[in-house]
């Protein structure tokens, strides 16, 4: 009996997955969709995997990137909605999921997508300009003592960045001016150009800036430090930023990066964009593009995916509420 | 003398008989793009990326930068033609170039054009050869008060300098800031003007509206006047290019003027279009014959196209040194560099100096091919006029639909479009100007947001607008520009009334 069950088992493997490789494949070109404007983190990660695709033969069918950065990223989350049944899609998608949903009451449910795979992590440092101060102690003083408030510059309203300064200034008792713009690219250049007194953007955002000596990190939003250890810049890696934990202040935040396709997919074709994108993460393109922004690995799919998601999503929900963040 | 060794090094880089091969390929497919309105540089650009990713970093940017030469020649094309801006910088192109071929000039309007640009274009890459680095630290110093004060200027300069009603403009201007308000609001993080639809969750998009407006219309006037179009069948050789030539020093201050003004706009973003725009009005303030212009005068075309290439070159350098890219074509080429492993940034300019030099080598060669190129086959695009209507018609059309389409994959777009081509229609009967319009939709959620950022910094206070030397200049020469009518007849009627009195004492 125990054996019948065994190759019952065997056949069902063989059932289920065989079908993943044999059974369907794209007939169209598959399309990467862009939650973010071009140039972005988003845009980046989809032109390195059309490249990656491309140079690895994973896929027979060509590769294209859509950009849908409209209205913040919604245009994108209501392309996937729209896009019932179609796997020729697949969407890039970050911490918007959840809150363009709450701060602009979007029409979205991220359970209405059909889940691919986690892919990576990423972090929030926080930034002040090379000549401002040189710890975050010494930060949170100067801002505290400023007569006007220390102005912080972040990609958009009512998101990641806006979120994180409200924590800044819960944890710490320091009042910031919050000043929203389009791109992380640019309050990278208005940070170096001292419009701003700090940004909390994404390490690859302040990549080429920090490097060039114009901004100093101060401390990582994580429990732990950054992984790499490879020098970035002269003196310093990623690895040698402190927690802001370390420095006393107890502010944790990390932004998913995942692969969703439209609702209404059949199992198979689920299956083949997992078995892409596990293909994906062992190229050397993708590790490279990992560790120069320094993201954090993480594969998840299946159920471990999607209870990452669920618990995600309410600390992000949790977070939204208690910063005032939740539309009426 | 440190950026001629290394701008020789680039040629060397570059004189090899595949490069150069790429090169022609990149500015015909370039040309081509440019051609098809709404296709224009950023999607061509795209569109192409994927062929470049097996080539090395500096024969693939080379192609896909010579694309953009040759969409940015292309461009002009069908402004002049048909009245259709390829491109947003494109629109004020059509206020002279339109009429020009009209007149049976089209020859001379194409010839004016590219000459422009090549023009415009080889003073800012002459710029960033030898002035990179200041200009990167120049762009630095613009915080939102000094954008803000940027933009205003711009809107200023169009009531103030205009030749149209002001009362009209305004209310052209106004309608364009009410559109341009559709969508998600950077500011507060709201949907604004939605109305729980997907569609307008996009907002307006611009090139949709300038499509429209300026293509569509111009079809539903040419039918509702007579079935053809009124452009005769130029008779073109090099004698025409070589009169044009010939009469180019006479412009020289407008060719200046407009290059200086796309030099200094182009490393802001956006810069194109206000540059475009700012280099065609002042050219009219400035010319002893305002009046001619916008019937076809030759100037006309010169000054706006020579501000729009100057600063659409000029843009490539912020995007190079801070990743910040000045336009849609620059921003996919962006994503291009980063796909290579070359991160725009303060040191890109340092540490992948074969590539940087390679690419500004690569502007003065595919500028100089380009030109050459599109200059040879002006007989060709001009004899399109010779088609009749009945035909060419429903191709503009059609084409219209495609490129509205091909901008964002959107049905809905085409029907926006074709609703653009109704208000453009209704608009030139009761003579509101389309310009200010168009001007409005384009910049106006970026000075909204620049507004209201500088609002943030200041708490409230517009003195942030006076706060130094720089925002101050823009934003009292704004205001300038807004009275000049005022301040032109007090001025005048001061020195009428001075001069008879200094008669009288004598």
């Amino acid at each position: 009996m125990r054996n019948l069950i065994k190759i019952a088992a065997a056949t069902a493997v063989l059932f289920g997955s065989a079908p993943a490789f044999a059974g369907w494949e794209p007939t169209k070109p598959v399309e990467i969709v862009v939650a973010a404007g071009a140039g972005g983190a988003s845009d980046q990660m989809a032109r390195m995997m059309q490249a990656a695709i491309q140079k690895n033969n994973l896929l027979k069918q060509p590769v294209v990137v859509s950009l849908k950065g409209g209205a913040s990223g919604a245009e994108a989350l209501m392309y996937m909605k729209s896009s019932d049944g179609d796997a020729n899609k697949v969407l890039i998608a970050y911490s918007l999921i959840y809150m363009l949903p709450l701060s602009a009451k979007l029409p979205f449910d991220w359970h209405e997508l059909s889940p691919v795979a986690v892919i990576a992590l990423d972090q929030f440092v926080l930034w002040d300009n090379v000549n401002g101060p040189k710890t975050v102690k010494e930060f949170i003083e100067a801002a505290k003592a400023s007569s006007s408030p220390f102005k912080l510059g972040g990609t958009g309203s009512k998101r990641e960045d806006h979120v994180l300064t409200v924590f800044l200034e819960k944890k710490t008792g320091a009042k910031f001016s919050y000043l929203p713009y389009k791109s992380g690219g640019e309050a990278a250049t208005q940070l170096v150009g001292g419009h701003t007194e700090a940004n909390v953007n994404n390490p690859s955002e302040n990549l080429e800036v920090w490097r060039a000596g114009q901004v100093r990190p101060l401390c990582v939003f994580d429990k732990e430090r950054i992984s790499y250890t490879a020098k970035v810049t002269e003196t310093q890696s990623w690895n040698d930023i402190p927690t802001c934990k370390e420095q006393g202040l107890d502010v944790q935040y990390l932004m998913l990066r995942a692969m969703f396709l439209p609702g209404k997919v059949t199992q198979e074709q689920q299956e083949f964009y997992v078995d892409l994108f596990s293909k994906l993460v062992q190229t050397p393109e993708y590790r490279d593009y990992m560790e120069k922004q320094a993201l954090k690995p993480i594969f998840l799919t299946g159920k471990d995916m999607v209870q990452f998601l669920e618990e995600d999503g309410s600390l992000n929900k949790q977070l939204m509420t208690e910063a005032g963040f939740v539309a009426k | 003398m440190e950026a001629l060794g290394l701008l020789l090094h680039g040629f060397a880089v570059l004189l090899t008989w595949k490069t150069l091969a790429l090169m022609m390929v990149g500015l015909v497919l370039g040309v081509f793009v440019g051609v098809l309105p709404g296709l224009g540089g950023p999607n061509g650009v795209a569109i192409l990326l994927p062929l470049t990713f097996s080539m090395d970093p500096t024969s693939a940017i080379v192609m896909l930068s010579c694309i953009y030469w040759g969409a940015l020649f292309g461009g002009a094309i069908t402004s002049i033609l048909f009245n259709i801006p390829g491109e947003a910088w494109s629109v004020a192109t059509t206020f002279d170039g339109y009429p020009m071929a009209q007149q049976g000039k089209a020859a001379e309007a194409l010839t004016a054009a590219f000459t422009s640009s090549f023009i415009g274009s080889l003073v800012a890459v002459l710029l960033i050869t030898f002035l990179a680095p200041w200009i990167s630290s120049f762009a630095l110093k613009f915080g939102p008060p000094e954008f803000f004060a940027v933009y205003l200027l711009t809107f200023c300069s169009f009531v103030g300098l205009g030749r149209e009603d002001k009362h009209k403009t305004v209310i052209a201007m106004a309608l364009g800031l009410l559109l341009a308000g559709v969508g998600m609001d950077t500011v507060s993080g709201q949907l604004r003007m939605t109305f729980g639809s997907t569609d307008l969750l996009r907002g307006i998009n611009f090139l949709v509206a300038v499509i429209g407006l300026f293509g569509i219309s111009e079809i539903l006037l040419t039918m509702e006047e007579r079935l053809a179009l009124r452009g005769h069948a130029a008779s073109i050789s090099l004698r025409t290019v070589l009169a044009v030539w010939k009469d180019l020093p006479k412009y020289w201050m407008t060719l200046l003027r407009s290059s200086v003004i796309g030099c200094w706009l182009g490393i802001t973003p956006g810069g194109a279009i206000a540059a475009s725009f700012m280099g065609y009005n002042l050219a009219k303030r400035f010319s002893k014959d305002p009046d001619s212009f916008g019937k076809g005068r030759i100037e006309g075309v010169f000054a706006p196209e020579t501000a729009a290439h100057a600063s659409g070159t000029a843009a490539l350098l912020p995007m190079l040194a801070l990743g910040i890219p000045g336009s849609g074509t620059a921003a996919i080429l962006l994503g291009g560099l980063m796909v290579w492993g070359l991160n725009p940034g303060p040191l890109l300019f340092v540490e992948h100096k074969d590539f940087v030099w390679g690419l500004i080598a690569s502007m003065y060669l595919g500028n100089v091919v380009g030109l050459v190129l599109v200059l040879s086959t002006v007989p060709i695009f001009a004899s399109i006029l010779r088609v009749p209507f009945a035909a060419v018609a429903p191709m503009i059309v059609v084409s219209c639909a495609i490129g509205a389409y091909a901008i964002q994959n959107a049905m809905f777009d085409v029907w926006l479009m074709l609703g653009f081509g109704v208000v453009g229609y209704v608009f030139k009967k009761i003579k509101i100007p389309l310009a200010p319009f168009t001007l409005a939709l384009v910049l106006g959620s970026r000075a909204e947001d620049a507004f209201r950022q500088s609002m943030i910094i200041s708490g409230g206070n517009m003195k942030v607008f006076w706060a130094n030397g720089l925002v101050g200049t823009i934003t009292t020469l704004a205001i300038l520009l807004l009275f000049w009518p005022l301040i032109d007849r007090l001025v005048a009627s001061v020195s009428k009334s001075s001069a008879p009195a200094a008669k009288a004492e004598a």
